[in-house]
């Protein structure tokens, strides 16, 4: 094992090279670039072998990542924000081809406005698509994470495309001490990847045709929902077998501090280190809080939810997105896991935060725990997402339209 | 390459890769097509597909290939290609696939894929030079959807977008795109028109393009008997017309070098191939529309000049 400092991007691409995949099919976008960089210096200087190949578009790109995982390659490629909205349409084709390749997605807010900073409704936008999904906090995760993704989206039980999400800038950029994991070792780990009914000149097959008889639709369907429920206990399988070969382990959701906690935070990717930070800050002012880091978000890992989360008397979810109109993306997700729970919470709060990469301050973690906790006393419930915007950010919104109008 | 083993219609290959039995419609042409295309390249297959026709030829759980067929999406079939070209390269390469069970790997789409929506996917394999047969086959139409126009509809024609009204009484209006010339311009190694009445010559065409490695495009015109208004059974004859009155030069360009394979001497009139069809029936009746039959004629007839014989 060697200790390195590398980037959210390097560490993906490390991941990628470790898992020997064979074929990288990529289109730039920002903050998702240094990955394709590095990964095409590295093939290009003949020290990974595979087909790097530019593409056209996301579309193009995402549909020639699905083929060739459905002939038989390990396929590694990543892309940001409007990219995977670009090429929305083949994420449903690749999960219904049963391909089993992993996308990096570098989180990125969508247009419009334009942003180049993060947040989650990229990633969340391909929630119902069939790709597992498995978000990282930090550099090492988000390496371990794509080793993880390409170990259960290959099992034959599961059979499933999966993305890993690392938040732009907070991660792809953001230089940690990484534990590189060696290459026997990940070899063990991760098998060759054996292909299910590929195309072969021996035996023909036919793949994604249509099928006109309503039933066959829904047949299918749950076959995807199946397996997709399978890859939680194939993820802790796996979790097992990593834990041997490299001493550090991964389960479908982290708890931080949440044993003896009356209210818990749940939160995903790098800014729940803030959101642990706040959490020991608070808990040096006497508030019994903790969080609960969502790190597989699909399947969704609702028995672990309900077994962090039961008998708390808040919990704060905090959803780095927006579904206009409603709330949290997220949210709904933990209270539908939570309501038929005897001891369930009094309260959960929907909260909106660090929308296009806007900082969380311990402060505003202060305040949605309050706001919550004073609502189990009034055994009210929320009227809405909080919405967190703080008061400099908005006396900065005034300054910036004041200059620009020359006043 | 002067060697072929098509000389008379009796050399068509008897084997069948595609067998009866499909939803498409009797007098299909771009089912004749696919078949006769099928014959030329042999059973080691791998057909990549755009949403249209084509794609309800297979429906679960019955397909009438003897090839693999891979259903992608409606924009980017050439980029499944590709995905599927690397893939058995790359496995071959590696030592994981023998390479007896590597396959050609070929593209099938209709003409609204193929000059609209999947017209970026389309210039991205060529100019790559990935190794590919493109078959486009072109019903001037999104068929699949009922008939509606494409930007390779014909000056003139009725579709379900162009119905010819007071306001619009030619139908469509606008030209229709040149693909030959689109994917000439990429220099690819082989680019070829072939239509379902000149059954030699499409043979030979594929027969040739095996020789090159890198895109290799075909454009068929397709006779649709639901679309164009006329009988299953003309599918052929009216293919022919397209070709006897020039509608339809039939050519083929190496490296962008452009050879007539079939120069009609005696040229039928447009009027005849017209006609015969009811998406041009307004162009007849009540009134004959003189005007637009002869801006049809005109402009076939200055293709035909630029043509050295
Ligand atoms: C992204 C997308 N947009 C629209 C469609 C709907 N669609 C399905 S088939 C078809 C028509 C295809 O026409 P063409 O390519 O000319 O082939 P044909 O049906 O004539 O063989 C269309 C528009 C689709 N499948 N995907
Ligand atoms: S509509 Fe036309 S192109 Fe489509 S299947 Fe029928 S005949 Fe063939």
């Amino acid at each position: 094992m060697v200790l390195k400092m590398l980037t959210g991007s390097q560490a993906v691409a490390w991941a990628a090279r470790l898992a020997r995949v064979d074929y990288i099919p990529a289109y730039p976008i920002t903050p998702q670039t240094e990955i394709i960089e590095i990964l095409s210096e590295w093939v290009r200087k003949g020290e990974m072998e595979a087909i790097f190949v530019q593409m056209e578009s996301e579309h193009s790109l995402f549909t020639a990542a699905g083929t060739a995982a459905a002939t038989g390659a390990r396929v590694f490629t990543a892309t940001s924000s409007q990219g995977l909205l670009y090429g929305f349409e083949m994420l449903y084709s690749i999960a219904g081809w049963r391909a089993p390749l992993v996308l990096v997605n570098v989180a990125r807010a969508v247009a419009a406005p334009i942003t180049l900073e993060p947040d989650h409704n990229d990633v969340l936008a391909a929630r119902d698509s069939g790709f597992l999904q498995f978000h990282a906090e930090n550099v090492q995760e988000a390496l371990d994470l794509v080793l993880f993704a390409y170990r259960v989206a290959e099992d034959h039980r599961v059979l499933l495309p999966a993305i890993v999400n690392i938040d732009g800038f907070h991660l792809s950029f953001t230089r940690e001490r990484v534990e590189l994991p060696e290459q026997s070792f990940v070899d063990e780990f991760l098998p060759e990847y054996n292909p299910v009914n590929p195309i072969r000149a021996s035996e023909p097959v036919a793949k994604g045709i249509p099928v006109l008889i309503p039933p066959l639709y829904s047949f299918f369907k749950y076959q995807m929902h199946m397996a997709s429920r399978n890859a939680l206990n194939v993820f802790r399988e796996a979790a097992k077998d990593f834990e041997k070969l490299f001493s550090r382990t991964y389960a479908p959701v982290e708890e931080y501090m949440v044993e003896d906690a009356d209210t818990v935070i749940v939160m995903s990717n790098s800014f729940a280190s803030a959101g642990k930070q706040a959490v020991s800050a608070l808990r040096e002012e006497g508030h019994k809080v903790g969080l609960l880091k969502i790190r597989l978000f699909r399947p969704f890992p609702t028995d672990d939810i309900i077994k962090s989360l039961r008998g708390k008397k808040c919990v704060v979810v905090i959803d780095q997105n927006i579904s206009v109109g409603k709330g949290g993306i997220m949210c709904p997700e933990i209270a539908e896991a939570l309501y038929h729970l005897e001891d369930r919470p009094r309260v959960i709060l929907p909260v909106i935060a660090g929308l296009g990469g806007k900082s969380i301050s311990l402060e505003e973690f202060r305040y949605a725990v309050r706001v919550a906790e004073r609502l189990a006393s009034l055994k009210a419930g929320p009227d809405g997402p909080l919405l967190l915007f703080r008061e400099d950010e908005a006396i900065l919104v005034e300054s910036l339209l004041k200059t620009a109008s020359g006043g | 390459m002067s060697v072929t083993k098509y000389r008379t219609i009796k050399d068509v290959p008897r084997e069948e890769f595609l067998v009866p039995g499909t939803p498409l419609c009797a007098g299909c042409g771009a089912l004749l097509v696919m078949r006769l295309f099928h014959k030329a390249l042999g059973g080691d297959v791998v057909w990549v597909n755009a949403a249209g026709c084509i794609t309800l030829m297979a429906t679960f759980p019955y397909t009438p290939l003897r090839s693999s067929w891979f259903y992608t999406a409606m924009p980017s079939a050439p980029a499944g290609a590709q995905g599927i070209r690397d893939a058995l390269d790359i496995l071959i390469k590696k030592g994981k696939l023998d390479p007896s069970e590597n396959l050609k790997v070929v593209v099938i789409t209709g003409d609204g894929a193929a000059s609209d929506i999947g017209l970026q996917s389309t210039s991205g394999a060529i100019h790559r030079g990935l190794d590919f047969f493109y078959l486009c086959v072109d019903n001037e139409a999104y068929g699949n959807t009922g008939f509606q126009a494409s930007s390779s509809s014909p000056i003139g024609s009725g579709t379900a977008t162009t119905k010819p009204t007071p306001l619009y009484p030619m139908g469509n209006v606008l030209p229709k795109k040149d693909l030959f010339e689109i994917w000439r311009s990429h220099k690819p190694p082989y680019v070829a028109t072939i239509s379902p009445s000149h059954v030699v010559d499409a043979l030979r065409k594929v027969e040739k393009a095996l020789n090159f490695k890198g895109p290799k495009l075909f454009l068929a015109l397709c006779p649709c008997p639901t679309g164009w208004g006329m009988e299953p059974s003309e599918s052929v004859k009216l293919a022919r017309l397209a070709v006897e009155a020039g509608i339809w030069p039939l050519k083929e360009a190496v490296y962008g070098e452009v050879t007539h394979t079939y120069i009609p001497l005696k040229r039928r009139p447009v009027e005849d191939y017209l006609k015969a069809q009811r998406r041009f029936a307004h162009l007849f009746k009540p009134v004959k529309n003189e005007g637009i039959i002869a801006e049809i004629q005109r402009q076939v007839d200055e293709y035909w000049s630029k043509v050295e014989r």
